[in-house]
C-alpha cells in the first residue's frame, strides 16, 4: 500500500501531464525516496496509480541504475570505475572499501549499513578517483580519506 | 588576455543571482534577441558563426535548427531539449558551467528556443549532479519570477515554459532518441533515424537537441555577432572550447581557451604538464568514445577537422592521458567494460560484441590471450560501425579499441607472449 504522502507526491507529479507514463521515473523516486527502493508490492501499486501495466512501469524501473529493485542498505555509496578514476586509483580504493565493509560490488554490508554500486564517471575527472555516497560528493579519493567519509554515515 | 565568453562569469563557490547577473551584462541578450532579431536572423547568425556542436559529434548547430520544419506548417508544440547528462566518461566540462554559472545556461535557452519558436524546454539532467540540480532549480525559479520565463518573456508576445527533469542514471541516455524516450518515461532505446528529431521527437513533435556548453555561446554571439565568435577561434570551426585533462598530470582541470588549440599548450601549459616520474604515450582526445592520438600529433589543433585528419575526434575535447605507467591494455579493457555495461542490449553488434570484446581484453590482461585474439579484436573495430547498429554507442566504443591495436600492438603482444600484465 502507499501512503497517503506518496500517493499526494506522485498525483502531484501527474499534474498537467497529457500520458502518466511520462511521470514513471519521478513516481518511481517518490517510493524510492521514502522507502530506499522499489519492492514487487509497490511497483504493482505505483503500476495501478498511473494506470500503466506493472509489466510496462518495471521494463523502466528495472532499465535505469539509479532506480534499485533490490533492497539496499541504509547508505549508497557509488563509486567510480570510469577511465580516469582507474588511471587514478580506482582499483586501491575499490580494494579498500571491500576490506573495510566485507562487500564486493552490488552488494550490502552486513550490518545493513552501505551498498556499494559502480557508477559512470561522475564528471570530476580533474579530481579523480571520485565516489558518492548517498547525495554527496567525495573526490581526490585516498585510502585515509575514506575512513574519514564512512565514519559519517550510520 | 583572450576573452574567455564562457567562463568569464563562472563563480564555483556561489554562482551570480539574477540580478549580478544582469548586472555583468546577462540577459541582454534576451532583450536585444527579443526586440531586434526575428528568430531566423538568429539561426542564420549562428550558422555563420561556424558554431559546431560540443556534445561529440560536432554537428552544426545553426544547421540543425534550420531542420526544424517552418512554424506555419509545423505540430504544435515544438521542443528544445538541453543534453545535460554528461556521461562520457573523462568528461568534466558542463558540470563547470550548470554548476558555475546557471543563469547562462537559462538565457541560451530563451534565446535559442525563441529561434526555434519552441514553445517549451526541458533540461535533461543527470541525476549525480546534485548541486547543479539545486543552483538550477533556484535560477529558473529566479527567471519565472523576472518574467524571463513564462507568458509574454519580458513584455513580448513569445512565451516558454522550462522544466528541469532529473534522470535516473544510464549512459545511453546521452544519445538523443535514447534521451527523448527516457525523457517520454520509458526505457532510453534508441529511435530509428530518419525521421530525425528535428521533425518527429519528443512526443512525436519537432524537437531540437542540444548540449550544455553548445547553447552557452549563444548569448554571446548574439550580443557580438558572428565574425566576432569566428575570430575566437584558431580554427575554422568558431568560437573558444572548454578543454580538459586528466591522468597524470600536474595540475588536471579544464581550461577555456580558443577552438584549435594544440594537445600540446593544453597539457603543457595549462595542466601544467606530466606528474614528475610520468611520461605521455597517449591522448584520448575528447572523451571515452574517440580514437588515441600519441606524441607525434600533440602539436595540432583540437578541432574537429584537425583531429580527423590524424584519424581521431574531437568528441568532447575533455582529454584523458595515458602515461608510462599504465598497462595500455587494461586502459582499453576499463573503457570497454564501460560501454559493454552501458550497453541498452537493442540492437545485436552493441549487445553481443562488447561483451565478447570485453572476455578478449580481459583474457589477454590475465596472461590468457593467444595471438589470434588480436584477429576478433580487430574484426570486431572494423565491423561494428555506423550503418550497422541503431546509435553511435558501439561504433564509439571501437574508436579507442581500434587505435590502441595500431599504437599499442606491441603492448598486447607482450601480454600474449609473457602470459602476463608487464605493469603487474
Amino acid at each position: 500500500m502507499l501512503t497517503d504522502s506518496e500517493r499526494k507526491q506522485i498525483e502531484a507529479k501527474l499534474q498537467g501531464v497529457a500520458q502518466n507514463q511520462w511521470s514513471s521515473i519521478d513516481a518511481l523516486r517518490v517510493v524510492q525516496d521514502s522507502r530506499g527502493w522499489i519492492s514487487d508490492e509497490s511497483l504493482t501499486d505505483v503500476a495501478e496509480l498511473l494506470a500503466i501495466t506493472p509489466a510496462e512501469l518495471d521494463s523502466v524501473a528495472t532499465f535505469f541504475s539509479l532506480i534499485f529493485r533490490k533492497p539496499v542498505g541504509r547508505h549508497v555509496i557509488l563509486i567510480c570505475d570510469s577511465v580516469s578514476c582507474w588511471v587514478m586509483g580506482y582499483d586501491s580504493i575499490r580494494e579498500y572499501l571491500g576490506q573495510r565493509l566485507g562487500i564486493s560490488e552490488g552488494e550490502t554490508s552486513a550490518d545493513g549499513r552501505f551498498t556499494l554500486l559502480p557508477v559512470a564517471c561522475l564528471g570530476v575527472c580533474d579530481r579523480a578517483p571520485a565516489l558518492m555516497v548517498d547525495n554527496n560528493l567525495y573526490t581526490d579519493l585516498t585510502t585515509e580519506k575514506l575512513d574519514e567519509i564512512l565514519e559519517k554515515y550510520h | 588576455m583572450m576573452p574567455r565568453p564562457l567562463t568569464a562569469h563562472i563563480h564555483a563557490h556561489r554562482p551570480l543571482s539574477l540580478r549580478d547577473y544582469e548586472k555583468s551584462g546577462g540577459y541582454q541578450a534576451v532583450h536585444k534577441a527579443l526586440q531586434k532579431l526575428a528568430p531566423d536572423e538568429i539561426t542564420a547568425m549562428v550558422k555563420d558563426s561556424k558554431l559546431r556542436g560540443r556534445g561529440g559529434a560536432g554537428f552544426p548547430t545553426g544547421l540543425k535548427w534550420s531542420l526544424m520544419p517552418l512554424v506555419h506548417d509545423s505540430p504544435r508544440p515544438r521542443y528544445l531539449v538541453i543534453n545535460a547528462d554528461e556521461m562520457e566518461p573523462g568528461t568534466f566540462k558542463d558540470r563547470l558551467l550548470l554548476e558555475g554559472n546557471p543563469h547562462q545556461m537559462i538565457e541560451a535557452t530563451i534565446i535559442t528556443a525563441y529561434a526555434l519558436q519552441a514553445d517549451m524546454a526541458y533540461i535533461f539532467l543527470r541525476w549525480e549532479y546534485k548541486l547543479a540540480a539545486k543552483r538550477l532549480t533556484h535560477a529558473i525559479a529566479e527567471a519565472y519570477d523576472n518574467k524571463y520565463l513564462g507568458n509574454n518573456i519580458q513584455g513580448s508576445a513569445y512565451s516558454l515554459q522550462l522544466h528541469l527533469h532529473v534522470s535516473a542514471g544510464r549512459y545511453m541516455c546521452g544519445e538523443e532518441t535514447g534521451l527523448l524516450n527516457s525523457l517520454e518515461g520509458k526505457r532510453a532505446i534508441p529511435r530509428s533515424k530518419p525521421p530525425h528529431a528535428t521533425t518527429v521527437g519528443l512526443w512525436g513533435k519537432p524537437t531540437v537537441i542540444n548540449n550544455v556548453e553548445t547553447l552557452c555561446n549563444i548569448p554571446h554571439i548574439v550580443i557580438n555577432g558572428d565574425e566576432w565568435f569566428r575570430g575566437l577561434s584558431h580554427s575554422q570551426d568558431g568560437g573558444t572550447k572548454i578543454y580538459g585533462v586528466s591522468g597524470r598530470v600536474k595540475r588536471p582541470g579544464a581550461w577555456e581557451l580558443p577552438m584549435g588549440s594544440s594537445a600540446r599548450e593544453v597539457i603543457e601549459e595549462h595542466a601544467g604538464g606530466m606528474t614528475d616520474g610520468f611520461k605521455l604515450r597517449g591522448i584520448i582526445p575528447g572523451g571515452a568514445s574517440t580514437n588515441f592520438i600519441t606524441e607525434e600529433h600533440i602539436d595540432i589543433g583540437m578541432d574537429y577537422d584537425s583531429l580527423q585528419k590524424v584519424g581521431s575526434r574531437m568528441g568532447t575535447g575533455t582529454m584523458i592521458i595515458l602515461d608510462d605507467k599504465t598497462c595500455p591494455v587494461g586502459m582499453v579493457l576499463n573503457l570497454e567494460r564501460f560501454f559493454a555495461r552501458e550497453s541498452c542490449g537493442w540492437c545485436t553488434p552493441c549487445r553481443e560484441g562488447l561483451p565478447w570484446i570485453v572476455k578478449t581484453l580481459q583474457a589477454i590482461e590475465e596472461g590468457n590471450g593467444q595471438m589470434r585474439d588480436l584477429d576478433i579484436l580487430q574484426f570486431h573495430a572494423d565491423n561494428i560501425k555506423l550503418g550497422h547498429t541503431f546509435c553511435a554507442l558501439a561504433p564509439g566504443a571501437m574508436e579507442p579499441l581500434e587505435s590502441a591495436l595500431r599504437y599499442y600492438r606491441e603492448d598486447f603482444q607482450q601480454h600474449i607472449r609473457r602470459r602476463r600484465c608487464p605493469w603487474k
